[in-house]
């Protein structure tokens, strides 16, 4: 509390803050926390690096934010890539950013974040959650936004060589969206992979670090151009008889996703 | 207390078996049959005054203190306490008497009860883990046998949040259905879940009972002396570096008026109850006016020798996850089946704390 009383001052342009302040919080409890950990203090800090890393490092142009309603539930859904999550938080932020209808989609963390001390508390009062289908069930219920991306590391781990080419898609996005009514906004990222290109992953090191896995790639993320293109909502009813028709769903999205990672493409001039 | 109010010498029980084993207690109590008590419990007949006789349990505690006297204006409460010996006991405490004991059943035969608040039981920071096990589940064990046996009419059982468990992996907003995680993550906490089993089991198998289990998150508030209530009391707390859990408080007076409103209402079930309001642990404590010393965190067991060698400055080392990972309950259900909201907010509750720096 002390810490963020005493950058918030000193780092949190009058931009920032407006775009925080203009954010709904209708889950902000009287201590400025929501239950899952949010923190618009913290939130403000942090974005005043995420700000100029958007505008000024990776040069973000987002198309199609007017598919992202700025209330009621909601999944963001994408493409994975990149080895940090730099693709959740240029999503996120591009929402939170929008002129209109602006709110602060919740991204997916991994599960071991929380058990890191500093990097757990920061990633939830930045809006990370631990990716964890009840909370999902439970933000929904609630009207949040959340982006979620279905390849988990598989996406975000693979090499460079894999670049733009979908991994296997989880289910349990699926199965939320059609439980919950919530529609899904397809979302394709093109530039993240090519921020941090990874040449292999270096396995028995992962291991005994106990991560997701080892990259052998750049120390910092290059400045690569980032192209973000949100879909028409999708919306699919709860009727599904099995497990194949849920499949088939998910297809359709991976579809859409391949056609939005196509556009970004097609509107890059140059990789960095 | 005055003097016409202390406690009687230990009476002897009638049979041998009990003769060792004493009921102290402050007022003679009428003596009645089995039958009699369970005919017609005492105080619902024609031109009574209140409701019925209601037995509290752990009835020296503040939250049950906070219980009797909201309990009192309508029906005859009974207050039992069997936590240790103490030189005094409040007004609440009717009876000192061990569960496990065979003059226990007295307590039952002398007062038809129509309901049994139970809300006594021995934290995880008093006594050992058989000590705890043996009063906590053993004890409740007989309780409810003879809550069978006397036709008592309904049953609140006062859980924790602790049966969760701490864990990094936990969602936020847990609800009643998610797994006690805490028997499988500290062995410590077992009888806490294990005392939820018991009346979980009882739920099901003698709905007759109508059982309600709450499962409250950080009770607080003048009085109450658990463990995160010791912290915030503290001119300096322990904290570990790098974790600031998000924790749920709820006000002692807030949780005296739900565990009547369960009683009052009687919808059986299990319930979390928690507001919809929520701090970061190193927050609280700096808005309750402590000083924060850090522990190292890492490796965990460097933490748990830390808070160890604070003694009772700091949590228990099994409940070091709780200061390390948010456990956060969702108390919907109970607020929407009970009209329930708390009165006291979160500020009012830490600004307590900062008033006995």
């Amino acid at each position: 509390m002390r810490t963020r009383q005493f950058l918030k001052p000193r780092t949190v342009s009058r931009e920032v803050d407006e775009i925080v302040d203009a954010l709904p919080k209708h889950n902000i409890g009287s201590q400025g926390y929501d239950p899952w950990g949010l923190n618009p203090d913290t939130a403000k800090i942090t974005f005043t690096a995420v700000r100029w890393l958007y505008e000024h490092y990776f040069r973000v142009r987002a198309h199609g934010l007017e598919n992202v309603a700025g209330s009621g539930r909601l999944l963001i859904v994408g493409n994975h890539s990149g080895q940090l999550p730099m693709d959740g938080v240029m999503v996120s932020f591009a929402v939170a950013n929008k002129a209109e209808d602006a709110r602060l989609p919740r991204s997916m963390i991994e599960r071991w974040f929380p058990s890191v001390p500093f990097l757990g508390n920061w990633m939830n009062s930045v809006g990370g959650v631990i990716g964890d289908p009840k909370n999902c069930a439970k933000m929904l219920e609630r009207e949040e936004a959340i982006v979620v991306f279905p390849e988990g590391i598989r996406g975000s781990g693979k090499p460079y060589r894999l670049r733009y080419q979908l991994q296997r898609f989880g289910h349990g996005f699926m199965h939320l969206a059609m439980e919950h009514g919530t529609p899904i906004v397809p979302v394709g990222v093109v530039g993240c992979e090519e921020t941090m290109p990874s040449l292999v992953d270096i396995k028995p090191l992962a291991r005994m670090l106990g991560m997701p896995y080892f990259p052998l790639a750049p120390l910092v993320p290059l400045p690569a151009r980032v192209f973000l293109n949100f879909g028409r909502p999708m919306h699919f009813a709860n009727d599904a008889r099995n497990e194949q028709d849920v499949e088939w769903r998910v297809e359709e999205v991976k579809d859409a996703i391949r056609d939005l990672i196509d556009t970004g493409i097609a509107q890059r001039k140059s990789i960095f | 207390m005055s003097d016409g109010k202390r406690k009687q010498p230990a009476r002897r029980g009638a049979s041998a078996a009990a003769s060792s084993e004493t009921v102290r207690r402050k007022t003679p109590a009428r003596r009645r049959t089995e039958a009699e008590a369970q005919a017609r419990p005492a105080g619902l007949g024609i031109g009574s005054e209140t409701r019925g006789k209601v037995l509290v349990t752990g009835a020296a505690g503040a939250l049950a203190q906070h219980v009797i006297a909201l309990l009192r204006e309508h029906y005859d409460v009974v207050g039992v306490e069997f936590r240790g010996v103490q030189a005094e006991y409040p007004d609440t405490v009717d009876y000192v008497v061990d569960f496990n004991t065979r003059p226990f059943e007295d307590v039952f035969r002398e007062h038809g009860f129509m309901a049994i608040i139970h809300l006594g039981r021995i934290r995880f920071t008093q006594s050992t883990r058989n000590r705890r096990y043996s009063a906590n589940v053993v004890g409740t064990a007989r309780l409810l046998r003879l809550a069978l046996k006397y036709g008592v009419e309904q049953v609140i059982a006062l859980s924790t949040y602790h049966v969760y468990g701490a864990d990094a992996r936990n969602p936020s907003l847990i609800d009643e259905e998610y797994p006690m995680r805490a028997a499988n993550l500290m062995r410590e906490v077992v009888d806490a879940v294990e005392l939820e089993n018991l009346f979980n089991i009882h739920l099901y198998k003698h709905p007759e009972l109508n059982i309600s289990i709450l499962r409250p998150c950080n009770i607080a508030g003048p009085g109450i002396n658990n463990e995160i209530s010791r912290m915030l009391s503290q001119p300096v707390a322990p904290c570990l570096f790098g974790f600031s859990p998000l924790m749920q408080f709820i006000h002692v007076e807030d949780m005296a008026r739900a565990v009547v409103r369960s009683f009052e209402r009687n919808h059986p079930g299990v319930y979390n109850v928690a507001p919809d309001d929520y701090v970061a642990y190193q927050d609280a404590l700096q808005q309750a006016g402590c000083r924060r010393l850090f522990l190292p965190s890492v490796p965990p067991a460097l933490a748990r020798r830390a808070v160890r060698a604070l003694g009772r400055y700091a949590p228990p080392d099994y409940l070091i996850d709780f200061f390390k990972y948010a456990v956060i309950i969702d108390g919907s259900l109970f607020a929407r089946t009970f009209d329930f909201e708390p009165e006291h907010s979160l500020t009012e509750l830490l600004s307590h704390y900062r008033g006995l720096k």
